[in-house]
């Protein structure tokens, strides 16, 4: 993975000083709280229900052992003993203290981590796949352009008050597996018809209130090009974006007021003054970073492994475990290993600085002392032997790090919720536990198969629940707290925004709502159909009636827009 | 004592900004090109605020953007003495004074104005002055200019900042010098790090 050289270093120490002199200013009361929050936001830090929040950055999802001791150490010393990992494949701790937040960034930067840009209105930590270099379907490791791009975006002076956030994410997969089109700019890296590393660049995405597909900009784009081409997408937003409503001011609202035509036309104009200025990437600089993405040292494996194969026909739960949390490698005898965060009644992307701990040990001794941060709230080791799988999956085990749900109901992606933000509508964490506590048989939940669920707290939507094949969305209504549910969202290349079925539900309802939901596909399904599937085919109206078979609809209160 | 700073250094002011006469009805401040008039359908300077601004008649004077352009000729004599300046605000754009004079290099100082610090169109609006206009004079920052804001802006472009009363331009000072050595090409320096330095592994 990429490592700092000194100026890498520099600039992170010199932000961690000026973050210092920011908050002192503050403390000291010379920055007035509306000044400081903009430049707080952008070191990651929100003031939110109990307690300020601090989100450190996890570039594109990548981690050393090293770093996540450092950062298990740090939620033990400055937090309750515990981070959540976000779905932008961030960390976020819940309790930091505010007058702390300097130090923590200071220990951060010693093992080459920071907060910078992990909120506020700039451009965010960039995403891609967490089987970045090691996925089968991978035509480019897009790892490379997005550390140039993390690069090219910290501390870009044209773009440090955008009208709203921006959020890249980049894929070099055949099937996307980084969300591009619920991005400000999402980038598909292939290979166009002379073999040169092309882009398919996105824009306008986005979920939040107005969830909204991107729209293709440019389908081939030359990767020199890049960031001189974000240049002209994200100034004629700087410019042209509104900043009278912050609701409207992401960049898809100002992609669909203008349509996509004009919107392309003035992007292009912008560019003509733009193209092969300095900042055009040179091979020479992809090169040297991508050295640091070489592939592996890995052994040269047969593809079977007859102590893997063994232990599978002996050991039913070792077996289950292995068909959802290993993934297939692009290197003959080795896997990816998800380490699930979702055991259930737990908090979903929540570690404890012990399981911290584990999985760098983990990590160290079986997958080069890397692992990966996915958008599904899990960690990954992207490179163990499968004659290494069965201790992995005894540690892992031992620590409650081997859950055998990895795309299955119960691997639930949720937001913070209630429990923390300042912002929910209502509780989310809790919905996710009762839901997980309902389907809390493994057999019945490989039976169901593959399938998403997504809890956001509220429309600002975190926890993605436009896209999830079930979605669920806190309300508020009169004061209390009730879930709207929508089927039929979904990622991927065919990404879909799902419709909601009908009058929302209080808590108590939702694991039984749930469940008719499964009800019905499991009666409709055909062999091979996956719940999205049988949604696809038949369409909401059977889930809808049986959901909604004993309620009468006078029972309901006027349903809430959806927005 | 002045907060501005011109070139690193505090120094006094000597231009007088012009202002428009105040109008009762609320102007809505997100005009641009085509774009913001479609969507908010409103021009922000009304004709009659341009007649009624008054300009004094001696020293050197920043007059509004809008006013400049609808009564260039009045000021012909003083420009050729180096006297008129010009400001705009975030919302306005750079082409409509391009379009009365061809080389922006005749006005010594252009001023823009940045209502709320969390504006950064202001930036890109530097940047457009610097390297599409080939601004070359002194270009300044004012309104809602504080301390954090001033590396961005020297990168942007500006060479001059007028900093907020309420504050400290000594204190501010320190703020041009954050970082050493920034990534990106920016107005300031067009060659990003790796074309600057050799990047080790
Ligand atoms: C608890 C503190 C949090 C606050 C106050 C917060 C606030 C917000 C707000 C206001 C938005 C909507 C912005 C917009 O649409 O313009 C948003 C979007 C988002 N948040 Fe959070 N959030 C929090 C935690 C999280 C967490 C824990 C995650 C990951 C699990 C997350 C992931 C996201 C994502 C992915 C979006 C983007 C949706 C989109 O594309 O529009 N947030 N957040
Ligand atoms: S979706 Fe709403 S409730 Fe959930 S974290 Fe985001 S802002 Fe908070």
């Amino acid at each position: 993975m990429y490592k700092y050289d000194e100026i890498d270093q520099q600039i992170v120490d010199e932000r961690v000083a000026q973050y210092r002199d920011q908050t002192q200013r503050y403390l000291a009361g010379q920055l007035s709280e509306d000044e400081f929050r903009p430049l707080r936001l952008q070191n990651g830090l929100y003031i939110q229900r109990h307690a300020p929040m601090l989100r450190i950055a996890v570039p594109y999802g990548m981690l050393s052992s090293k770093q996540l001791r450092k950062l298990g150490d740090i939620a033990k010393r400055y937090d309750r003993g515990y981070g959540h990992f976000s779905t932008r494949q961030n960390l976020q701790l819940n309790w930091p203290k505010l007058e702390d937040t300097p130090d923590i960034l200071a220990e951060l930067s010693t093992v080459q981590m920071h907060a910078i840009q992990t909120s506020g209105n700039c451009i965010r930590n960039i995403t891609t796949d967490q089987f970045a270099g090691i996925a089968p379907d991978e035509v480019i490791d897009p790892r490379a352009m997005a550390e140039v791009m993390r690069q090219w975006s910290t501390f870009h002076p044209e773009f440090a008050l955008l009208p709203r956030k921006f959020k890249i994410a980049v894929s070099g997969t055949q099937q996307d597996r980084a969300i591009v089109q619920a991005h400000d700019i999402g980038m598909e890296f292939y290979r166009d018809t002379e073999n040169k590393v092309a882009i398919k660049v996105w824009v306008g995405g986005g979920l939040g209130r107005t969830p909204i597909l991107g729209s293709v900009i440019r389908e081939h784009l030359e990767w020199q090009h890049a960031l001189t081409y974000c240049e002209a997408i994200i100034r004629v937003y700087n410019l042209h974006g509104r900043r009278d409503n912050m609701y409207k001011a992401r960049i898809k609202i100002l992609v669909k007021a203008l349509g996509i035509d004009e919107f392309r036309n003035q992007v292009e104009a912008e560019w003509l003054h733009l193209k092969d200025n300095p900042n055009t990437i040179t091979e020479a600089e992809l090169a040297r970073v991508a050295k640091h993405f070489e592939a592996m040292p890995y052994e040269s494996l047969p593809a079977h492994d007859a102590s893997f194969d063994a232990a599978i026909a002996s050991n039913p739960a070792f077996a289950a475990w292995a068909k959802r949390c290993l993934h297939a490698h692009k290197t003959p005898g080795y896997r990816a290993v998800t380490l699930s965060l979702k055991p259930h009644g737990k908090a979903p992307g929540d570690a404890t600085s012990e399981q911290m701990q584990v999985v760098a040990d983990l990590a160290e001794q079986y997958s080069f002392g890397e692992l990966r941060v996915s958008h599904e709230q899990n960690l990954i080791l992207a490179d163990v032997k499968l004659s290494d799988a069965y201790a992995v999956w005894e540690k892992a085990r031992a620590s409650g790090l081997a859950t055998p749900n990895i795309g299955l109901l119960t691997d639930i992606i949720c937001c913070p919720g209630g429990d923390f933000c300042s912002l929910a509508n209502a509780k989310s964490i809790p919905i996710a536990e009762a839901i997980q506590m309902q389907f809390d048989n493994l057999d019945y939940l490989h039976d169901i198969g593959d399938i998403e669920l997504n809890i956001s707290g509220c429309m600002n939507a975190c926890g993605h629940h436009h896209v999830g094949h079930i979605g669920i969305l806190g309300v508020d209504k009169d004061g209390s707290e009730w879930y709207q549910v929508t089927i039929g969202g979904k990622q991927g290349n065919d990404a879909s925004i799902g419709t909601v079925i009908g009058p929302s539900f209080a808590a108590d309802e939702m694991p039984g709502v749930i469940q008719r939901l499964i009800d019905v596909y499991i009666k409709e399904r055909t062999d091979e159909e996956r719940f999205i599937d049988t949604v696809r085919r038949i369409g909401i109206t059977p889930f809808k009636a049986h959901v909604y078979a004993d309620k009468a609809v006078k029972d309901n209160k006027p349903e809430v827009a959806h927005v | 004592m002045s907060n501005l700073i011109l070139n690193n250094q505090i120094v006094e002011d000597e231009w007088t900004v012009v202002q428009l006469p105040k109008v009762e009805q609320e102007v809505r401040m997100q005009a641009g090109k085509v774009v913001m008039f479609k969507l908010t359908g409103e021009n922000t300077v009304t004709a009659e605020q341009i007649t009624n601004t008054q300009v004094p008649a001696t020293g050197k004077v920043l007059i509004p953007l809008s006013v400049y352009v609808a009564r260039k000729n009045e000021f012909t004599s003083r420009l050729a003495n180096q006297e008129v300046g010009i400001w705009l605000a975030t919302h306005e754009v750079i082409d409509s004074l391009a379009a009365v004079e061809t080389d922006l290099n005749v006005f010594p100082l252009i001023a823009v104005y940045v209502e709320r610090f969390a504006d950064g169109r202001i930036f890109t609006i530097g940047n457009l002055l610097r390297t599409r206009f080939q601004f070359k004079n002194t270009m300044r920052a004012f309104g809602d200019v504080l301390r954090d804001q001033l590396f961005f802006l020297k990168r942007s472009g500006f060479n001059s900042y007028l900093i907020r009363a309420d504050r400290s331009a000594e204190e501010a000072l320190h703020s041009l010098k954050d970082f050493t050595q920034p990534y990106q090409g920016a107005v300031d320096n067009s060659q990003p790090v790796w074309r600057r330095v050799a990047r080790s592994l």
